[in-house]
């Protein structure tokens, strides 16, 4: 059984909350740390355990400032895993993308992702 | 004994802000993010000016810290050629002339490095708007990424934020070494 996970904000990593009991994943802050693969390690684990045994639906919120190119490879894997979850049938996933009015690079990011990854997204404008 | 004033006003007429030569840390990384941060705040930026200057130059000196963290650990070349000054210092600096923000950064770099580098910075430099989107996207779905997560999407990456291409200049230093020189200049 996957534990739940608190992961506390610094200046170059986000808030990460995973609450395995009722599906919700938080993701919220900004992502530049030189180390990503390092940071996003125990979400990863967190999440291919839960993937054995998922709650009916899953939301997930990201909700970041910034991240760094290092970072988006890592939230692609997280992704792929909240994919793998989707795809499994058990579980209803949905991606809700938040992005600060006028930032259209988060946009832009958010779409990406959105073309890569075959789970449903909802992009949500934040104001500032 | 050094031209000081020759130097400030070389930095004064370029409109240098910040600049830094030296080992690029991780600390220091995060200690100069937040001296921009606030000197971006100070000049009361737009929050999407302030983004994307902010995005662009993570992306820069991440760079340049992944990238001296692969040249001490070059492993073709013997030990004892492999000089900690050359490998671990970089230089860089950020200006704003006008309404156009400027990043420079400057590293060795080893010149069996430079064909494929040039290669893809050529590439990059080529491709519009759309195509870096598009260029990002299969980079990023491929993985293909070095151990430490950098490589790959930073320069695609830079190109399509900044707007602007990747003005470059490889200055050929000895038999080992050229000296890798990026100016990035940021739209508003």
């Amino acid at each position: 059984m996957a534990e739940l996970l608190n992961i506390e904000g610094t200046p170059k990593t986000p808030v990460i909350k995973f609450d395995p009991i009722t599906g919700k994943l938080d993701l919220k802050g900004r992502s530049i740390p030189e180390n990503s693969i390092e940071f996003y390690k125990p979400l990863i684990d967190s999440l291919e355990l839960f993937s054995t045994a998922p709650t009916k639906e899953m939301s997930v919120n990201i909700h970041l400032e910034y991240f760094n190119t290092s970072s988006s490879k890592c939230i692609l894997d997280v992704f792929k895993k909240l994919e793998y979850i989707h795809k499994g049938g058990n579980s209803s996933v949905l991606i809700n993308w938040h992005y600060e009015q006028d930032d259209e690079d988060m946009l832009e990011a958010g779409e990406d992702y959105q073309a890569i990854i075959a789970v449903p997204f909802k992009m949500v404008e934040v104001e500032e | 004994m050094l031209d000081l004033y020759d130097f400030y006003n070389k930095m004064e007429r370029n409109k240098i802000m910040l600049s830094f030569k030296g080992d690029v840390t991780s600390e220091l990384l995060t200690s100069i993010l937040q001296i921009m941060e606030a000197k971006l705040e100070n000049l009361q930026e737009e929050a999407k000016v302030k983004k994307k200057v902010y995005n662009v130059l993570v992306e820069c000196l991440q760079n340049l810290y992944h990238h001296m963290d692969e040249m001490s650990a070059n492993t073709d070349i013997v030990a004892d050629d492999i000089d900690p000054k050359v490998t671990r210092s970089a230089i860089f600096m950020i200006g704003k002339q006008g309404e156009h923000y400027t990043i420079i950064t400057g590293n060795y770099i080893f010149n069996k490095n430079v064909a494929g580098f040039k290669a893809k910075l050529d590439k990059i430099n080529l491709m519009d708007k759309q195509q870096l989107k598009e260029f990002y996207k299969e980079v990023l779905a491929e993985g293909g990424f070095s151990e430490k997560g950098g490589g790959g999407l930073g320069m695609i990456d830079i190109a399509r934020k900044s707007g602007h291409k990747l003005d470059y200049l490889f200055d050929p230093i000895d038999d080992t070494y050229s000296f890798f020189n990026l100016t990035i200049r940021i739209n508003q």
